[in-house]
C-alpha cells in the first residue's frame, strides 16, 4: 500500500490548506511519493500550535522530557526497517550506509534525551555577589524555534537539529528537507506516538525558501537555525529576522558532518540565562 | 520634608579639561573631522570640546587594535593580561572621586549614584574578569582550550557611561581580545579618562582605543570589516539595525537592549520594602536604565494602601544639583530624551491614564523631569508598552499571579522583573514564569560583575558578567 505524507502540526497529520503537494523523486529521479507543500498558513498554524506547546513543554521536569525523548529514541529503533528504507531511497544510499545512518540518529537521539535534567548544573550558575543577596543563574529554553532542517542528511541530520532544540526545553516548527522529507514525516508519527505533546514539533514539507521567510518574519518565532536555507537567501533571512530580534546560531556554509560528536554547542544555542536575585536576612 | 543644607561634592574634583582627544593606539590625538560639545544637562553649560572619529579614525582605530590582537594582546599570556586588569581596577578606585564627579557633571545622575554604584561596581568589573583572564579553560563547559574573537567594535548608551565601558571591556580584554569603544554622544568624558588610566597602566598601544561620536561614528565601528564581534548595549530600534547590518557577515554580535519590566507586588508583599523597591526601580538614575521596573502591577486587594505609600515617598524625593550629596533624582541627560519623555508622558494624559507628580519646583536651567506616575493605565496604552526612559512610573492591577504573570509577560520586551512577597513558594513560582533574563526578588537594580545580565525577546540576546558574560568574547 503507497502511504500518504503529511504535514505534522499541533499533534494532527494534515494536507496542506493551500491543498497543494508536489513529488518526491529519489537522487536517481524516481517517483517516491507525493508530498504535502505547506504555505505560509501552515506556518502560521504551526506557529500558534508550537506556542500553545511551548507553556506546557518548558514547564515539564526535566525528568519527564528526558523520558519522553528517551521513548522517541525507543519507538525509532522499533521503525528501523521502515527508516532504513526511506532514508536509502531519500538520500540514494546502500542499504548498509542507510543502516548506519538511522543508528546514528537513534544515538543521537538518546544522547540528547539525557541532557534536560543536567543542563541547568552544568551551564547554570550560583553566583557570588558582593551583598547580602543569594544570586543564581538557571538556563531556561527560548520560546519558539524555527528550524530549517539540513539539504541532504534527511533523517541524522534532522534529528541533529531537532532533538537539542526539544531537550533544551523549546518547542519548534521545521520545515523538512525539501527533497528528501519522507524520513521526516516518519520520524513525526514516532514523535506523534511517543508521548510528545501535540504542538512541540510541528514539521512541514515544501519549498524552504518559500517558507523561511514567513518564520524569520514572524513576531511568535524567538529563534531560527538556518542549516537548510537556500544560502543565497541566509543573509536576508537575517535581514528579516533582525526585526524581531530572533537568537540566529551562526551557521557554516555546506552541509555539516553530522557523525561528527555534537558536542553542546546546538543544546546551548536556544537557552537563555535569568538571574534570579533575592536579599538573605533576618 | 526635612531641610538639608547644600552638601554639593567640589567641580574640581573632576579635574575637567576644556577639550578631549579621541584615544587611538596608545595616544590621545585630535579628530581629523569635527569635534563635538558635551554639555552639563542640570545646567545647559558646555563642559568641554570632544574629538568626534570620523570613518578614517575608524579605520586607524581598527588596524591598531588588529596589530595588537596579533603582536602584544593575543600572543601574552593571561597571566599576565590578568595584571593590567588588576591594575586598571586599582586606578579606577584611586580615581574614583574624580571619576563620580566627572560622570555626575557629564551625565546629570547624582553623585550619590555614580559615587556609590557607577564607580565602585566599574572597578569591580575589571577586578572580577582580571581573575578569569589565566582561567579560560574553565569558562566554558566542554571547552577547554578556547581562543578569543580579535577585535571586538563596542558601542554603549549614556545612561551607566563608564560602568558599561567597563562591562564591555573587562570581559573582552580578559578573554583576550582588543577593543574599539564608542561612548555615547552625550556622554563621552568618563569613558576617555579611562582611556587615560589605560595609558597610567601601561597597556599596550591599541589594546584599547575608544572613539568618541555619535550615531555615524557607532555605524562606522560595527559595520567596519576588520571588527569581528560587535558588542552594543541601547535602544532596541538601533539593535535591529546593528542586527541587518552584520546579516550574513557570520561576525560575532551580542545586543543589550530595551526593557519595560513588571514589578509585582503582591498582597502578602513586605509593604516598605516594596515601596522602596518600586522607588529605586523607576527613579533610580531618573529611570534612564533599561532594566527599569517601569510597569507597576499590583494586586488589587493592596492597590489604595500601596499607593498612599508610594505617593508619600515620592513626595520625599529631592530633585535638583547632582553634585548633591543629598539628592535623589538627577538631570535628565539630554534636551532630546527630555522631549521623548514628555512626547510619552502627554500620550498617557491622551490615552486616559491619571498623572501625579509631588510638589517638585525644577531648576529653571537644565533638563528636568519630576518623578511621575499614571495610574488607571490599561495594557493597550503606549505608557505601557513602549520604554520612556525616564523617572516616570505605569501603575497596573491584576487580581490574581497568573494574571499577574500574563500581564507581566505580555510585552516583546524581556529584560528584567521584579517581585514582592513574603512567601517564599511564591518567589519562586512567579520567578520562574516571568520570562525575563533578570528576576530581582524582594529588592530591584542590583548589579554585580559575578550576576550574568541580559534580555530575552527583543531586549537582545547575550550575558555580560559572569562565566557567561565571558562566553560572547571567546570562540568556544
Amino acid at each position: 500500500m503507497r502511504k500518504t505524507y503529511k504535514l505534522y502540526v499541533g499533534g494532527a497529520f494534515v494536507r496542506s490548506e493551500s491543498g497543494r503537494s508536489y513529488p518526491v523523486r529519489t537522487p536517481d529521479g524516481a517517483f517516491l511519493a507525493n508530498a504535502a507543500r505547506a504555505s505560509r498558513k501552515d506556518v502560521r498554524d504551526a506557529v500558534r500550535a508550537a506556542r500553545a506547546a511551548f507553556r506546557a513543554w518548558s514547564a515539564a521536569t526535566a525528568y519527564n522530557r528526558g523520558q519522553v525523548l528517551y521513548r522517541v529514541a525507543e519507538l525509532m529503533e522499533g521503525r528501523r526497517a521502515q527508516l532504513v528504507a526511506e532514508v536509502a531511497a531519500a538520500e540514494g544510499v546502500p542499504a548498509e550506509r542507510a543502516e548506519a545512518s538511522v543508528d546514528a540518529a537513534v544515538d543521537r537521539w538518546v544522547w540528547y534525551a539525557g541532557w534536560p535534567d543536567k543542563i541547568a548544573q552544568v551551564f547554570g550558575a550560583s553566583n557570588a555577589v558582593a551583598g547580602p543577596y543569594v544570586t543564581f543563574s538557571v538556563p531556561e529554553p527560548a520560546g519558539v524555534v524555527g528550524v530549517l532542517a539540513p539539504r541532504a542528511s534527511a533523517l541524522l541530520g534532522l534529528v541533529s537539529v531537532v532533538a537539542p532544540v526539544l531537550a533544551a526545553g523549546n518547542a519548534c516548527v521545521v520545515v523538512a528537507a525539501p527533497d528528501r522529507p519522507l524520513p521526516g514525516v516518519t520520524l513525526a508519527e514516532v514523535l506523534a506516538t511517543a508521548d510528545l505533546p501535540g504542538g512541540v514539533v510541528n514539521l512541514l514539507t515544501g519549498h524552504t525558501a518559500e517558507l523561511a521567510p514567513w518564520l524569520a518574519s514572524h513576531q511568535d518565532v524567538n529563534g531560527l537555525d538556518l542549516t537548510g536555507a537556500d544560502v543565497e537567501q541566509r543573509t536576508a533571512l537575517e535581514v528579516t529576522a533582525a526585526d524581531t530580534v530572533k537568537r540566529i546560531p551562526r551557521v557554516r556554509p555546506g552541509e555539516p558532518d553530522w557523525t561528527a560528536d555534537p558536542g553542546t554547542t546546538r543544546l546551548t544555542a536556544f537557552l537563555e540565562t535569568k538571574t534570579i536575585w533575592h536579599p538573605a536576612g533576618v | 520634608m526635612w531641610e538639608y543644607a547644600p552638601a554639593p561634592e567640589a567641580r574640581e574634583t573632576a579635574r575637567l579639561r576644556s577639550s578631549y582627544g579621541m584615544f587611538i593606539d596608545g595616544e590621545f590625538s585630535e579628530s581629523s573631522a569635527e569635534s563635538l560639545k558635551t554639555v552639563n544637562p542640570a545646567t545647559e553649560e558646555v563642559l568641554a570640546e570632544v574629538a568626534v572619529a570620523a570613518p578614517a579614525d575608524v579605520d586607524r582605530a581598527v588596524a591598531a587594535a588588529r596589530t595588537a590582537y596579533e603582536r602584544t594582546w593575543g600572543p601574552m599570556p593571561g597571566a599576565e593580561r590578568a595584571k593590567y586588569l588588576f591594575r586598571i581596577a586599582r586606578l579606577v578606585q584611586e580615581r574614583s572621586r574624580e571619576l563620580a564627579v566627572l560622570e555626575s557633571l557629564d551625565n546629570g545622575k547624582p553623585i550619590r549614584e555614580s559615587r556609590d554604584v557607577d564607580v565602585p561596581l566599574a572597578a569591580a568589573h575589571f577586578f572580577y574578569h582580571a581573575g578569569w583572564a589565566d582561567k579560560l579553560a574553565y569558562a566554558v563547559p566542554g571547552r577547554p582550550d578556547p581562543t578569543p574573537l580579535g577585535v571586538a567594535g563596542q558601542v554603549i548608551p549614556w545612561n551607566f557611561p563608564l560602568l558599561m565601558a567597563a562591562w564591555k571591556l573587562a570581559p573582552a580584554l580578559a578573554a583576550g581580545n582588543t577593543c574599539v569603544l564608542k561612548p555615547a554622544e552625550t556622554t563621552p568624558l568618563t569613558a576617555l579618562v579611562l582611556a587615560e588610566i589605560c595609558q597610567q597602566a601601561d597597556l599596550p598601544p591599541g589594546v584599547v582605543n575608544v572613539l568618541p561620536g555619535a550615531g555615524e561614528t557607532g555605524a562606522a565601528v560595527v559595520g567596519h570589516p576588520g571588527v569581528d564581534k560587535v558588542a552594543f548595549t541601547g535602544s532596541t530600534e538601533v539593535g535591529r539595525q546593528i542586527q541587518r547590518t552584520l546579516a550574513g557577515t557570520g561576525r560575532r554580535l551580542t545586543l543589550e537592549l530595551g526593557g519595560k519590566a513588571a514589578n509585582v507586588v503582591l498582597e502578602d508583599a513586605p509593604m516598605d520594602q516594596a515601596v522602596e523597591g518600586i522607588v529605586n526601580g523607576i527613579f533610580f538614575n531618573q529611570g534612564h536604565v533599561c532594566c527599569a521596573g517601569s510597569r507597576l502591577l499590583v494586586q488589587e486587594s493592596v492597590y489604595d494602601d500601596l499607593l498612599g505609600r508610594l505617593k508619600r515617598r515620592l513626595a520625599t524625593l529631592r530633585l535638583g544639583d547632582p553634585l548633591d550629596k543629598n539628592t535623589d533624582i538627577g538631570a535628565i541627560n539630554s534636551a532630546g530624551q527630555l522631549a521623548r519623555i514628555r512626547e510619552l508622558s502627554a500620550s498617557g494624559d491622551a490615552e486616559g491614564a491619571q498623572r501625579w507628580s509631588p510638589p517638585c519646583p525644577l531648576p529653571d536651567r537644565g533638563f528636568w523631569f519630576p518623578p511621575t506616575l499614571f495610574t488607571g493605565v490599561s495594557q493597550a496604552h503606549r505608557i505601557a508598552r513602549e520604554e520612556i526612559f525616564g523617572p516616570v512610573l505605569s501603575v497596573l492591577t491584576f487580581r490574581t499571579p497568573a494574571e499577574a504573570v500574563e500581564k507581566a509577560n505580555n510585552t516583546p520586551y524581556g529584560l528584567s522583573a521584579g517581585v514582592w512577597t513574603e512567601k517564599g513558594s511564591r518567589v519562586l513560582w512567579l520567578a520562574q514564569r516571568l520570562r525575563a533574563g533578570v528576576v530581582w526578588a524582594n529588592t530591584f537594580n542590583r548589579f554585580d560583575p559575578a550576576a550574568p545580565f541580559g534580555g530575552y525577546k527583543e531586549s537582545g540576546f547575550g550575558r555580560e558578567g559572569g562565566r557567561h558574560g565571558l562566553e560572547a568574547y571567546l570562540d568556544a
